[in-house]
């Protein structure tokens, strides 16, 4: 059944359209949908921000930090751009590649498909926050044992995946890890060695 | 003495690890300006004028076009055909037209869009086989980059003689060399005028040339610096030059730094592919299956400009026999140009594309003559003192053989060869399972005199704190380099590899030691770095008798040795062995200094409902010399082999109108951790007297072999011989319906 639908394009040709009514619009048009959707959400009044920029803090490796970047920025872009976090690489910047993947409260995340503002009550890990200043990680030297990098730049990506499969399943089995890291691509073929990584570690405890 | 640092190979990895290791977009980069590239929309055309919108505020920004390009309006590279920025005229989709530079990123892809080219289009030349056709000229005088005529014997004389002829035709698409980094560069120009570059290259002295061109400046002003490299694959060997000077022109206008880093849909759909292939075989056997004659006809699609097609033939030409043995040999070989983004550098350069035609033949030349592609292999092989195409005898370090025999026993090859008839006659099974075995040769080296020419130079310095630094332009693009050499330095003069470090690779640092390409950097500027060490090693000896043992001692002895100077500094400089000769005009001769070997045996099985082809295993053997370090040479053949399955079963470049339509990771598939199988790698070792510690070439070599050795084995899962690459499971439908003998299957 054909329905006519409301012409975007007359809206936003309006006398006084601007970016922020839009946002404005757009945050009322999203709280209505929450109320089909997730439960409990619902019964918050929506908080618009933006567009121009806004301070966030943010919970990262452990630390507060206060950043100041317009709502529209992604997490990863607030790490790298604004925190000098740049461990997390932006390759495909849409969630294909894995290359900017950290952790959020535990969860491996694309930090490409989060927006910075969504980021905030959270606890962000990114690899410069695995081991310590003066040690690597246990998977991080595995990493190294097995000599599963080559150019490096998917690494960070693998190492922060390879940490959230472990911690939640400290003995996984090779199809296991397969799946675990499914969703970080190398192009120099290191899978064999950073499974063998994994596995190690896993070994170890 | 030789005290190995912990369990660290890479002495770059740590860092790499923790996140630390600085990329090009990873650098500070105060004061900069973002730079990005307006490009062609259509393949072919006149650019009739270029308008500015005028509401935008383009004071904000810094614009250049061909206008303001003070040199040559040229990429250097082997020909001068291919412009910096188009001018007048653009030959294919995706050309660069102007550049916009700001502050701010997202402004500046904001700003492409308000620039307008407007065309007068013209017809464009889109396959291969139309611009041999000639009909539309795009490329003067006949649309033909570069041919290529290797002769041996009497191959007319021969086909008309042989027992059996068998004729085949192979065809290899466009690969996406993908490494993860993106292309990226910053150029900033310094108070005493020398222009800076630093970014993700593979090769800093061609980047030097083409700017030096570009911009009329002499060498000295011109400065190349590598940022740590997140992979190249031969993706990051020409293109990097196009990208660092656009970054420079902008630069230039702007009078700050600019930083131009692609995002993953302009790399992809702009920069550099391998090159697509059509390859026919008409090859002469007797009754037993002994190769008479082989005439091989090869075609390739080098895209609108020359950049380094004419090589990539070269090497596609000189390996299109395979590793056999053949009495007359005729191979022609011809590049054409087309109006489609110009092709260039990938791992294998050339031979992936032959090699998958002169393998897969085997497998029809065994139907034909009923007998088992594996013994007819075995029948041809080159072996020592065998005569290649070009009249080169194969003096020593031949280890085709070796190669083979091992992975068809620990790929079990005839054991499953049978197991799997018996199990593909069961209609039970949700899957045909099959077994296909290739074997391949790689020249390790520029082909020819390219070395010769090229006089790769490499320095050794011992400074006044005892530190040896090794000086080259050889690149760490994750293939081990640093770890390589540091290995090789250390091991020569005797002392730990804590005491051995890498210089950067730095125009205004390191001497030319050639480019990071070509299977070479081990084998030639290792050999330089071993003999740099020598002539080291002997100096500190004859100062002192004996190599220090202790870091002190070794200090003490550096200052003596050094006297006023910063650093004590041994150069070396490759002399060609005059024994090894080459005629480019006739092409006869020594093609290449030697040639490393390897094979594959894949194990798979192709699902009997959804065709998807699942590889069990890859075992895979290679001949590579002595390896240097057996954990770098089988990091090298697995992922080599891993970007050949790529090639062989997901990806697939889908152009239209000269543009790639999939330039994504999302449906540009390369392989991931689901898709690699079991990976078995055995390495052969037959010492190569010339190579550093008896070593050839490693990396190309493992990205020819599995491609011909997975359409085999799907040959022998489902009767179906596929051609074509990628074999994906809706090509396999395709040959199943038009085949009506195998519709019961």
């Amino acid at each position: 059944m054909a329905r006519k639908l409301p012409a975007a394009e007359d809206q936003s040709r309006a006398p006084g359209f601007s970016r922020r009514n839009f946002l404005k619009t757009a945050g009322v048009g999203a709280a209505a949908s929450t109320v089909v959707g997730v439960g409990g959400a619902c019964t918050k009044e929506p908080t618009v921000i933006g567009p121009d920029a806004t301070t966030l803090r943010l919970r990262v490796n452990g630390t507060t930090q206060t950043v100041t970047v317009e709502p529209r920025v992604t997490l990863l872009n607030a790490l790298r751009n604004e925190l000098d976090l740049t461990g997390a690489k932006e390759v495909c910047n849409r969630g294909a590649c894995g290359g900017c993947t950290v952790l959020l409260d535990g969860d491996p995340i694309k930090a490409c498909m989060m927006l910075a503002a969504d980021a905030e009550g959270h606890e962000i890990t990114t690899v410069e926050g695995l081991g310590s200043p003066d040690e690597m990680s246990p998977l991080q030297k595995a990493f190294v044992e097995a000599d599963a990098l080559q150019c490096g730049f998917c690494t960070p990506g693998f190492v922060v995946s390879g940490t959230a499969l472990l911690a939640k399943n400290p003995d996984p089995t090779l199809d296991e890890i397969k799946d675990g890291l499914a969703g970080n691509l190398c192009r120099c073929g290191t899978y064999s060695r950073i499974f063998e990584a994994v596995q190690k570690t896993a070994r170890r405890g | 003495m030789k005290k190995k640092r912990s369990g660290v190979l890479r002495p770059e990895g740590p860092d790499k690890l923790r996140g630390l290791a600085r990329y090009v977009d990873d650098l500070p980069f105060p004061g900069g300006l973002h730079g990005a590239t307006l490009r062609s929309t259509v393949p072919r055309g006149r650019i009739r004028a270029i308008r500015f919108d005028p509401d935008f505020p383009w004071d904000e920004c810094v614009t250049a076009t061909a206008a303001d390009i003070p040199g040559q309006n040229c990429v250097a590279l082997i020909e001068e055909d291919q412009p910096l920025l188009a001018d007048g005229e653009v030959r294919h989709a995706m050309e660069p037209i102007v550049l916009v530079a700001h502050a701010e990123r997202h402004r500046v892809y904001e700003a492409l869009g308000h620039i307008h080219v407007e065309y007068e289009p013209l017809e464009p030349v889109l396959s291969m086989e139309d611009a041999l056709e000639a009909k539309v000229p795009v490329r003067a005088p006949d649309n033909v980059i570069k041919r290529i005529s290797i002769d041996k014997g009497d191959v007319d004389g021969a086909l008309a003689g042989a027992d059996v002829v068998v004729e085949g035709e192979y065809r290899v698409p466009h690969q996406e060399q993908a490494y993860i980094e993106n292309q990226g560069m910053t150029a900033r120009f310094e108070e005493d005028g020398t222009l800076l570059v630093e970014g993700s290259l593979q090769c800093p002295y061609y980047v030097q040339k083409a700017l030096v061109r570009a911009f009329a400046l002499p060498k000295e002003k011109v400065r190349v610096v590598q940022a740590t490299t997140g992979g190249g694959f031969g993706g990051k060997e020409e293109y990097p030059s196009m990208v660092a000077g656009h970054a420079a022109l902008l630069a230039r206008k702007a009078g700050r730094p600019v930083k131009i880093v692609y995002d993953r849909t302009e790399d992809m759909v702009a920069t550099t592919k391998r090159h697509p292939a059509r390859v026919r075989h008409r090859t002469g056997l007797t009754r037993e299956g002994k190769l008479v004659a082989q005439d091989i006809d090869v075609l390739m699609d080098g895209g609108a400009y020359a950049t380094l097609s004419p090589v990539v033939l070269s090497r596609g030409a000189l390996h299109a026999t395979g590793p056999y043995e053949c009495p007359n040999v005729r191979v022609r070989a011809c590049m054409v140009a087309t109006n489609t983004p110009p092709n260039g550098a990938f791992r294998g350069f050339g031979a992936p594309q032959t090699l998958f035609a002169a393998e897969l033949h085997w497998e029809r030349i065994a139907g034909a003559l009923k007998k088992d592609a594996l013994r007819l292999r075995r029948l041809n092989l080159v072996r020592e003192g065998s005569e290649t195409a070009t009249g080169q005898v194969l003096h020593e370090s031949v280890g085709a053989r070796d190669v083979l025999e091992a992975v068809v026993r620990r790929g079990r090859y005839s054991e499953k060869k049978r197991e799997y008839a018996r199990w593909n006659r069961s209609r039970r099974h949700p899957s045909w399972r099959g077994i296909g075995v290739s074997v391949c040769h790689h020249g390790a080296g520029f082909t020819g005199s390219g070395e010769a020419f090229l006089a790769s130079r490499v320095a050794l310095a011992l400074t006044r704190k005892g530190e040896i630094r090794v000086l080259t332009s050889s690149t760490e693009i994750g293939q081990g380099t640093i770890a390589a050499f540091t290995g090789l330095a250390a091991r020569t003069l005797g002392v730990p590899e804590e005491w051995v470090t890498i210089e950067r690779a730095d125009t205004g640092l390191v001497p030319d030691s050639g480019p990071t390409v070509a299977s070479r950097t081990c084998m030639i500027v290792g050999g330089l770095v071993e003999r740099a060490a020598q002539r080291l090693r002997e100096r500190i000896l004859e100062s002192t008798g004996r190599m220090p043992s202790t870091r002190a001692e070794m200090v003490r002895e550096a200052r003596r040795l050094c006297g006023r100077e910063p650093a004590l500094r041994v150069e070396e400089q490759y002399t060609h062995p005059p024994e090894i000769r080459w005629d480019e005009e006739t092409y006869r001769g020594d093609a290449y200094p030697v040639y490393g070997y390897g094979a594959t045996v894949v194990d798979l099985e192709v699902d009997r409902t959804t065709f998807e082809v699942r590889v069990r295993r890859l075992t895979t053997a290679v001949d590579v010399g002595r390896a240097l370090s057996p954990r770098l040479v089988e990091g090298q053949v697995m992922g080599g082999v891993t970007q050949a399955l790529g090639y062989a079963l997901l990806e697939n470049a889908d152009y239209h109108d000269g543009v790639m339509q999939n330039p994504q990771l999302t449906n540009y598939l390369i392989p991931t951790a689901l898709d690699t199988p079991p990976l078995d790698v055995m390495i052969v070792q037959r010492p190569y007297s010339r190579g550093p510690l008896g070593a050839k070439g490693v990396g190309e070599l493992p990205m020819d072999i599995p491609a011909p050795a997975v359409a085999a084995a799907v040959h022998d899962a489902t009767g179906l011989l596929l051609t074509e690459l990628p074999i994906l499971p809706e090509r396999i439908l395709e040959a199943f319906s038009s085949d009506p003998a195998h519709r019961q299957r």
